[in-house]
């Protein structure tokens, strides 16, 4: 039961073959019995998961039902979710169940998706590796010992090792795709509007994006269909109409135009990785799509320019968290400027802090134009490099990352080596486009991922050619031995 | 570039955030690490280079003015850390 990919699922519950209960049932289970090692959930309430799938039952049993009717689903813990904790991996929101749902979690309810559980992430979505959660790290299921990758590492390792058959994540520099590639999953991060921020607790707003995660790109493209549209809530999602995102997933890839940054491939990728990435390649022209060079020349200023972006709109978005209205509160105030200097030092993590501290500095008098106006200038000419290539190709492909999961503790302790970790990431953020991660290979039996970059609302021609790509390849089917049992 | 101590203790006092004693050495640091880093930027040419606030140069929509929410003021202050007849505590303020 737990091999099965999301499609068959949604095919097998509509036929009876079995019903959410036994799907849902099976999927606790084994989140009881394995998520020991891999602390991928924050939270997992077996009894609503249950009841919501014994109403998905009637429904379906009443020819009721809609695009999701049953399928367990996890969501990050950034994802307000009415009556249920929302952590978002940090002390400071450790005692907070909101009053009502993020559009996301909305969205799948009215899908008839079954909320599985909360996953683990880096606290406030602020780091590479989900080690700086409240709640202890989450280990990557192909080695316990190595990272997951971050911030949603939750939802990567609890897909990965079999816990959830799909996930929600986050994506504000690599988010999706970093922890996707980590851990052999499949990751979209949209192109920025295109689903809600609603309800989905705030970093950076003008990077912040939510996506599915999955084994498949089929399997991503059936959670996007219920994830994507308009959100009169929220006053930047986009109003530009959505697509059927499964009806192309199977068009032919010939004359298509792949565009490979020389910025992607140079010095910084280790070498095993790149020979995936190049067998990739080649399986895609094989299918008739052509590789042409490209250049994104200012590659190298992406991680100069996101961690002045970043951190400004964090300082601003986490100003909120005051000890006042919900959240932590630090105990025995004694007036109110100690109540708020205090319940921030003790409710925020060390990354945390370093980033709000970063952040007001380059937001702060006389320093503005020099960071802040700066940046958003530079991240102006990232983005017309896109542009640029785009007028030569139809997507952009490279790395996801430089290299494969790396060993708990080794990068925790220094910030700019974390930093680094993003460097094929960050731009995509930063212009706005949607970007994926696709499971292309392993070095020593660590997963590597394949980037593929679109243009501005161009999700479905992303979700084609990767499942293209997994119509000829099986790495999106393999499944970590520790997860006992190969995903069918 | 180099940024001192008391530079950091300012900040942490704009950002409402206390450091202790013991952390502000090593904060300092790690700070100063990240801004040389950003730094780069500075030697990058972006005379006439319009700055941008938002990937797809949207502007704010507006809506019609019309009440859509209603008022849920008791459920929020369920999840509050201090409330009395409908008012959120914090310490003392005016004496």
């Amino acid at each position: 039961m737990h091999n099965k990919s999301v499609a068959q699922l949604v095919k097998g519950l509509r036929e009876r073959q079995f019903s959410s209960v036994e799907v849902t049932r099976t999927y606790l289970n084994r989140i009881a019995a394995l998520d020991c090692h891999y602390n991928s959930f924050i939270s997992v309430d077996a009894e609503v998961a249950l009841a919501a799938a014994a109403a998905a039952d009637k429904s379906l049993a009443a020819g009721n039902g809609s695009a999701l009717t049953g399928v367990p689903i996890a969501h990050k813990d950034i994802f307000c979710t009415d009556g249920t904790l929302t952590s978002c991996g940090s002390r400071m929101l450790a005692n907070f169940v909101p009053p009502y749902d993020a559009t996301v979690i909305q969205r799948f309810k009215s899908a008839g998706a079954v909320m599985l559980g909360k996953t683990n992430m880096d606290e406030f979505a602020m780091g590479s590796s989900t080690e700086s959660s409240f709640y202890g790290p989450t280990r990557n299921p192909w080695n316990t010992e190595l990272v997951p990758g971050g911030s949603s590492g939750g939802s990567a390792a609890a897909v990965a090792s079999l816990l959830a058959p799909a996930a929600t994540g986050t994506d504000t520099g690599g988010s999706i795709r970093q922890p996707a590639a980590f851990c052999g999953i499949t990751g979209l991060k949209p192109t920025y509007g295109r689903v809600s921020r609603l309800g989905m607790v705030a970093f950076a707003s003008s990077l912040d994006q939510a996506g599915p995660m999955a084994h498949s790109a089929e399997d991503c493209a059936l959670l996007l269909n219920t994830m994507a549209g308009h959100d009169p809530l929220d006053s930047t999602s986009s109003t530009a109409a959505t697509v059927d995102y499964c009806a192309t997933l199977g068009d032919r890839l010939d004359g298509l135009r792949i565009g490979l940054p020389r910025e992607y491939f140079g010095e910084g990728l280790d070498n095993a990785t790149g020979k995936c990435i190049d067998n990739a390649l080649q399986e895609l022209a094989a299918q008739g799509a052509k590789l042409v060079d490209v250049s994104l020349p200012h590659s190298a200023l992406t991680i100069p320019t996101y961690y002045i972006i970043a951190p400004a709109e964090a300082s601003t978005n986490l100003s909120r968290f005051d000890g006042v209205r919900y959240g932590y509160r630090c105990d025995n105030p004694i007036d109110l400027h100690d109540l708020y200097t205090r319940t921030r030092q003790e409710g925020f993590g060390d990354e945390v802090k370093r980033r709000i501290l970063v952040g007001t500095y380059a937001l702060s008098a006389g320093y503005y134009d020099a960071y802040y106006k700066k940046a958003q200038q530079v991240r102006r000419l990232i983005k017309q490099d896109f542009m640029n290539c785009f007028e030569q190709v139809d997507i952009i492909a490279g790395p996801t990352t430089p290299g494969p999961a790396f060993a708990l503790g080794t990068k925790s302790n220094d910030p700019i080596a974390m930093y680094l970790e993003d460097v094929y990431t960050l731009a995509v953020n930063l212009a706005g486009l949607p970007g994926m991660s696709v499971p292309a290979g392993f070095v020593d039996q660590k997963p590597v991922g394949l980037q593929l970059i679109g243009r501005h609302f161009e999700e479905a021609r992303l979700l084609n050619v990767a499942h293209r790509f997994q119509q000829a390849t099986d790495w999106h089917l393999r499944t970590p031995g520790s997860a006992q049992g190969a995903h069918q | 570039m180099t940024i001192k101590q008391d530079d950091i203790e300012k900040i942490a006092e704009l950002a409402r955030i206390r450091i202790c004693d013991e952390e502000i050495g090593q904060v300092t640091r790690r700070i100063t690490e990240i801004l040389q880093m950003v730094d780069r930027l500075q030697a990058v040419d972006t005379l006439g280079v319009e700055p941008m606030a938002n990937p797809l140069d949207a502007i704010q929509r507006l809506r019609p003015d019309e009440v859509t929410q209603s008022n849920r003021r008791d459920a929020f202050q369920a999840i509050a850390p201090a409330v009395e007849n409908g008012l959120y505590l914090v310490p003392r303020v005016i004496e």
